[in-house]
């Protein structure tokens, strides 16, 4: 029993400088139905969201709309909310020096005067309604979070919308919150609405969605009707790897051999942080490349982040070769022997002004404390090992770091990590961005490492490359550690089907 | 969910500023009575106050609205000039009369706030830049008009100068010990109508809560339906509009044009804002703490020139420490009303 489409989109491009956000993307979204739009981080949902609410004007493409005949233009939110298309964006859109009642109403009512008395009391029994415990005339921006949230949640769910658009609205909703959009989304579905539901939360998909969408890199991977679609698919269809490839990769290069040999250098116990990690347990060990897994957002860099003392450690303790160490900030981090390579290089990493020199030694200089500086001799000669060692191409070691090739800065920032001899060094996505060759260096460097009985984690978006590098890894998923994968477990079908978790085989 | 956890209104930003100005400028009053004598209780040394100030208020309301939504117009004051010297000279031609007078002076406003509401709003350039521009060019303007000042003699515009309206029941026993009621200048009516007017505007309609809707979050604003640059454009345009307004009742105050006329009134246009509540940064503010906020301008500047530190610098230093007393106060106050949200 196939329902009318209530919204069409067809062949919808959007291009921004230099980037080809959407290309060609069709999506049928039916009324009554509940219809995920799912993708990694950059795949265009953001972008297809924005194009629909007029927040974009889309280059190319049709978009139909039940009960106007032809293709209609969006140019402003103003129009997509004439049309019956309203939105929960992720970022909270409301205005916080309004009251409550008037962020439910604004830009929408049809009389120029205000009632405030009856404007008060719709907002009152909306709010009831949806057990949003808050009143009318509270000032927006003295609610939390949450509540500003369910706020924006009743202002779109009030108008007599054909489509509601809820762009990652439970980022900021604890499981109860989360339970009560549940429950209102059924209860519009019911009524004929048509939602479209962007979420990282697997579980949330499989949960309440009808339908899902798949985009990658701008394009439509395809349509599926969510029985038709176990998660391990729609993993593999986000991260655009097939399951038959899957299969024939087995890994060919199993030095397990070497894993569980050296002893715990590191040991991390309960460790959580500022950005929302549930507690973990990690250690490593002397000689051995583990490595983090999951989706992008899944709580990968926060780990090793909490580890360095880069993000504010909430809980926890941390021992190095068995002793506890206090790391608050990077620099005790340092101290013990951690050195980290951040994942945004352009960042937290280079100082793009300064020049490959300055870049190599500045770690080794914090460490040493600024009032002691190198002598020029010493710095150049460090420079230039390093410069030679790694095949950094650059002219000379005065030249700025900003004018040399993602791949060679990468080279320079891990020669600074290198120069302090770290024990254990943490290398956040290393390969992003830079040429194959580079990223094959790179991944031999972190085994080098090892064999000289050094600790590496090793973390990166291309699963290929995880395997190829790592003796152990640990899967993430939704901000927790869901497993932990060595020797003949570590294949493509395996680690995904742990990032998917649920109701595997 | 409990309904015990739900917490009240409460006052909003915006009242609790306001409250605070209102009671500072009580306590300002009662201390000047306290302390400088029986002056400041004569009725005539308030209503003063407002017949010297009217043209203040009336600019400081369109500076308040165009500071709710987060914007800056500084060019009001030689707007006012240009518009006194304009309306003079018009009344110093044979068959000028006081109504072509004040049609022009509205149409200097309306002229002004289109072009610099267009600027602002539909090109995007920053208000600070466009009004600045916008002050030049009426300084110019006005020295073209005309150089130098002069009195305007027209018979018509005397007899309106002179018109005061007197207060009922109010009034003071002068040496003599005969009854002198005390009164207003008509330019304090029409200020007071103003500030009801645009207090009415702010709370009770559409275009109002959408100077706040823009002050608060622009880009939330227009995802929630508002026309962004539509109601820009209105807060720019009634910002010259009053200050075609305030230039006409600053001309029938002084009788007279001159370059030099209303000198600094857009600092203390926006100095009056900041008192009255007003936050530069957009989305906060009310027009009846803007119109105590002129009060409590003036006010201290009475009560330094009884004290006999009658140099301009001593008032201009005293105006600077209440700013900045001001601000502390609201700042502190913000601060700790957020704390206690967050409990």
């Amino acid at each position: 029993m196939e329902k009318e489409p209530i919204l069409k989109l067809r062949g919808i491009c959007k291009y921004f400088p230099g980037v080809r956000a959407l290309q060609d993307v069709d999506f049928t979204l039916r009324r009554g139905e509940i219809h995920a739009l799912m993708g990694e981080n950059g795949a265009g949902k953001s972008t297809l969201i924005k194009v629909l609410t007029g927040v974009y004007v889309k280059d190319a493409g049709e978009v139909h709309i039940e009960g106007h005949e032809g293709s209609v233009n969006i140019h402003s939110p103003q129009d997509a909310q004439n049309l019956g298309i309203s939105t929960v964006y992720q970022e909270i859109s409301l205005c916080p020096n309004l009251t409550v009642a008037e962020n439910m109403f604004i830009g929408r009512e049809k009389s120029p005067i205000t009632n405030w008395a009856k404007m008060n009391k719709r907002a009152g029994e909306m709010l009831s309604a949806l057990d949003i415990p808050a009143s009318p005339t509270m000032q927006l921006g003295s609610c939390s979070i949450a509540i500003q949230q369910m706020v924006a949640i009743a202002r779109a769910v009030d108008m007599e919308c054909k489509v509601l658009i809820l762009d990652e609205p439970t980022s900021s909703l604890d499981e109860q919150e989360v339970e009560k959009l549940f429950k209102l989304m059924r209860d519009l579905r019911e009524k004929g609405v048509g939602i479209i539901f962007v979420t990282h939360f697997l579980d949330q998909v499989y949960e309440v969605c009808d339908r899902i969408t798949v985009l990658r890199d701008g394009g439509l991977v395809g349509e599926y009707v969510i029985e038709d679609l176990p998660r391990v698919e729609l993993v593999s269809k986000m991260l655009g790897k097939e399951l038959d490839d899957m299969a024939e990769i087995k890994s060919s290069e199993s030095d397990e051999e070497a894993e569980a040999k050296g002893d715990i250098i590191l040991e991390a116990k309960g460790l959580s942080s500022s950005e929302g990690i549930k507690p973990f347990d990690f250690h490593i060990r002397a000689g051995e490349v583990n490595g983090f897994t999951g989706l992008l957002g899944s709580g990968r860099s926060e780990c090793v982040r909490a580890i360095f003392g880069a993000d504010r450690v909430t809980s926890g303790t941390v021992s190095v070769n068995g002793k506890q160490v206090k790391i608050k900030k990077p620099i005790d981090a340092m101290k013990a022997g951690i050195g980290y390579l951040p994942e945004d290089r352009k960042r937290d990493g280079i100082v793009s002004e300064l020049s490959v020199r300055e870049n190599i030694i500045l770690a080794l200089q914090v460490m040493k404390g600024f009032f002691k500086p190198f002598s020029r001799a010493k710095a150049e000669a460090f420079a230039d090992e390093y410069i030679k060692l790694l095949e950094i191409k650059t002219a000379s070691s005065d030249t700025p770091i900003g004018q040399l090739s993602g791949g060679n800065q990468q080279k320079v920032i891990l020669a600074r990590w290198l120069l302090t001899n770290p024990s254990y060094l943490i290398l956040d996505e290393p390969t992003r961005g830079i040429d194959i060759g580079t990223k094959i260096e790179i991944q031999k460097m972190a085994l080098q490492l090892a064999k000289e009985g050094k600790s590496v984690t090793f973390i990166s978006s291309e699963i290929d490359e995880m395997l190829r590098t790592c003796s152990r890894l640990i899967v993430m998923r939704d901000r927790k550690v869901v497993g932990e994968l060595t020797g003949s477990d570590l294949t493509q079908g395996k680690i995904m089907s742990t990032i998917a978790g649920g109701d595997n085989k | 969910m409990d309904k015990a956890k739900i917490k009240k209104g409460g006052l909003s930003d915006t009242n609790l500023l306001l409250l605070i100005t209102i009671v500072v400028f009580f306590l300002m009053y009662a201390l000047a009575v306290a302390f400088l004598g029986q002056g400041f209780l004569k009725p005539q040394t308030f209503f003063n106050i407002l017949n010297e100030n009217a043209a203040l208020i009336i600019l400081s309301c369109g500076m308040s609205l165009v500071m709710i939504t987060g914007g800056i117009d500084i060019s009001v004051g030689t707007l006012t000039a240009l518009v006194c010297m304009s309306c003079a000279v018009l009344l110093d031609f044979k068959g000028g009369n006081v109504t072509t007078a004040v049609f022009l002076a509205l149409g200097i406003g309306i002229a002004y706030g289109i072009v610099q509401g267009f600027l602002i709003a539909y090109l995007n350039i920053q208000p600070f830049i466009v009004s600045l521009a916008g002050l030049f060019f009426a300084k110019g303007m006005t020295t073209i008009v005309n150089a130098t000042q002069f009195n305007v003699e027209n018979e018509e515009f005397k007899a309106l100068k002179a018109i005061r309206v007197y207060v009922p029941g109010m009034g003071s026993i002068n040496k003599k010990g005969i009854y002198v009621p005390a009164y207003v200048e008509p330019g304090v009516i029409i200020a007071l109508v103003v500030v009801i007017l645009l207090f009415v505007i702010l709370k009770w309609t559409k275009l109002g809560r959408g100077f706040y809707a823009i002050g608060g979050n622009q880009q939330s604003a227009s995802m929630l339906g508002i026309n962004v640059k539509r109601t820009k454009f209105c807060a720019y345009l009634m910002c010259s509009v009053l200050a075609g307004i305030g230039g006409f009742v600053y001309f029938m105050h002084v009788g007279s044009g001159s370059p030099s006329h209303a000198a600094g009134a857009e600092m203390n246009a926006i100095a009056s804002s900041i008192i009255g509540g007003t936050m530069l940064t957009g989305g906060v503010g009310n027009i009846v703490g803007t119109f105590f906020g002129v009060l409590s301008l003036s006010t201290i500047k009475n009560i330094v020139s009884s004290m006999g530190l009658d140099e301009s610098w001593w008032t201009n230093i005293t105006v600077a420490a209440m700013i900045c007393v001001f601000l502390l106060v609201q700042s502190l106050v913000l601060r700790r009303k957020a704390k206690l949200n967050k409990k």
